[in-house]
């Protein structure tokens, strides 16, 4: 423990923060891919080519397993191991350990890709993965926090950066609700119980479902936030003050949202009221954070206009900020009424995945793996600048195709004759979502062509650029 | 709705642990001099570290 903080050389170690950075951009193209291959497939279900491992209910699970765990979680591995060194200026507690969560995580993504499309799955959404594989990701989440708690307990100033705060907590409530959602009883190596049933089964999916939401999509990429748009952008925060309030108020206001998953269910009426007020308090600890971000490039807003990076950056908090809103405006009963179970919800997740958590990361690499790799920039500017563009326009393809459509079909599904009968049969309604379907398609198409157009960027930059050793700065202690 | 036995609970214990967090934060003077906190990440050169923030070691 001492020989790996204290001993030598001060260099950071950088070789795993290198290695998730570019499994990432990895990971988010394959995800990506596999996510336009289902969007295609609901518009041209027979796409699917009858085989059972590429059909819709097998590959869905793997593109939102690929792209939430393996690219986000990825570039959360990277960038908090970079960002807790860098602000702590200190090496990680640990580098072997570090090294144990890269390769650990890859073989959980591997497992993950082999066991979904032979339908091996816990049928619980976004924690999919059968239970020996969680078990494994218990093993590498627990040894992340050795690792990133070891190098803030071990640092060199004597302030703990905030973004280190959010890193943090998402690091424990991943850790938590990871493990209380995935108690299973084992009947076979690849098939478990859940120990919970009927709706306490659903209350804790969602328990865990939502905090995913909050605590894996929302505080890790707030860490990232809060370190690369001011490092980005040359300027502090626009109030560090705020941003220590933003922590404090989203991570208590978080734990109780859930319920608005299970609105009109068997849960008692009252657990979904407190559900929904907790939902619409957390709009205000979210749009002080949006503000906070956005406010930094405050009296140099001609920032934006040549650096395609920190377009990334604060295009990607206008979508927090949209989302952040839509999604209190969701949980409102009489709303979810209409939303509920239609494509809506899939345009609101979209416009928080691939706005929110896909911009920010993205631009948060751009600015990371350059300076892994001892250059300034990315190879091409220019791409960076293209990939903005396409990437932006397919968003809103995306989330305003699946806006009308869920629009359209609660009102479809709901509408009555005057003798109580239904008005349409569900497969009209059906029917009048293919065009949106196709338009959704082609948002898709376009976010990931901005994902290759990334991962040429990548490789160009990689080549021609060589993995350097940081030097850590010294500082004298006091005497 | 036994299961509320269990994550109510284990919503307030973590909700203690927040505060006891936050309590050790502010009493450790975590927020002591926040606006300068918000800088000190541009600063690249090693001499601008400010010896009274650091660590003995």
């Amino acid at each position: 423990m001492a020989s790996s903080s204290t001993t030598t050389a001060p260099v950071y170690s950088d070789t795993v923060v290198r290695g998730f950075a570019l499994m990432s951009v990895v990971y988010g193209i394959v995800g990506m891919l596999v996510g336009v291959i289902i969007a295609a497939q609901l518009a041209w279900p027979e796409l699917n080519l009858g085989i059972s491992w590429l059909s819709y209910g097998r590959l869905r699970p793997l593109h939102t397993n690929a792209v939430i765990f393996a690219f986000g979680g990825s570039a959360l591995f990277a960038t908090s191991y970079h960002v807790v060194q860098r602000t702590c200026q200190t090496r990680l507690f640990m580098p072997k350990l570090a090294m144990f969560t890269f390769i650990g995580w890859n073989l959980v993504i591997v497992s993950a890709v082999i066991t979904l499309p032979m339908g091996l799955t816990q049928s619980r959404e976004y924690a999919e993965l059968i239970w020996p594989i969680d078990i494994l990701i218990a093993a590498v989440w627990v040894s992340y926090a050795i690792v990133f708690f070891g190098t803030v307990g071990t640092r060199k100033i004597r302030h703990i950066y905030v973004a280190n705060w959010f890193f943090g907590a998402f690091i424990i409530a991943v850790a938590l609700l990871h493990i209380v959602n995935n108690i299973q009883v084992p009947t076979s190596l690849t098939h478990s119980y859940s120990v919970y049933a009927g709706v306490q089964d659903a209350m804790v999916q969602w328990w865990y479902g939502h905090n995913a939401v909050g605590f894996f999509l929302t505080a890790g990429f707030l860490g990232m936030m809060y370190y690369y748009i001011p490092k980005q952008a040359g300027r502090p925060v626009y109030s560090y003050r705020l941003s220590i309030v933003h922590f404090w108020a989203l991570i208590f206001t978080y734990m109780w949202a859930g319920p608005h998953h299970l609105h009109y269910t068997a849960l008692p009426d009252w657990a979904q009221s407190v559900g929904m007020i907790f939902s619409l308090v957390l709009l205000a600890p979210s749009w002080g954070g949006m503000i906070n971000g956005i406010m930094t490039l405050s009296g140099a807003w001609h920032k934006l206009r040549d650096d395609p990076i920190l377009k990334f950056l604060i295009v990607s908090l206008s979508f927090y900020g949209m989302s952040t809103f839509e999604g209190p405006m969701m949980s409102i009963k009489t709303v979810n009424a209409l939303s509920h179970y239609t494509d809506w919800t899939v345009g609101h997740v979209h416009s928080g995945a691939l706005g929110w958590v896909g911009l920010i990361s993205m631009g948060s690499l751009y600015h990371l793996i350059p300076r892994m790799f001892g250059r300034e920039k990315m190879y091409s500017t220019r791409a960076i600048e293209l990939h903005f563009w396409i990437a932006t326009i397919g968003i809103v393809l995306y989330i305003a195709a699946m806006w009308i459509a869920g629009v359209m079909q609660g009102l479809m599904w709901r509408a009555v004759n005057p003798d109580g009968t239904l008005v349409y049969s569900f497969v009209e309604s059906v029917k009048a979502t293919y065009p949106f379907y196709v338009i959704r398609l082609g948002g898709g198409l376009l976010y990931l062509t901005g994902m290759l157009i990334m991962g040429w960027n990548t490789y160009m930059t990689v080549r021609s650029g060589k993995a350097v050793e940081a030097r850590i700065p010294l500082v004298v202690a006091h005497a | 709705m036994d299961i509320l036995y269990l994550l109510i609970p284990l919503s307030a214990v973590l909700v203690l642990l927040i505060v006891g967090v936050f309590g050790w934060a502010l009493h450790k003077g975590q927020f002591d001099d926040v606006e300068r906190e918000g800088s000190r990440i541009l600063e690249n050169d090693p001499a601008a570290v400010d010896v009274d923030q650091s660590r003995p070691t």
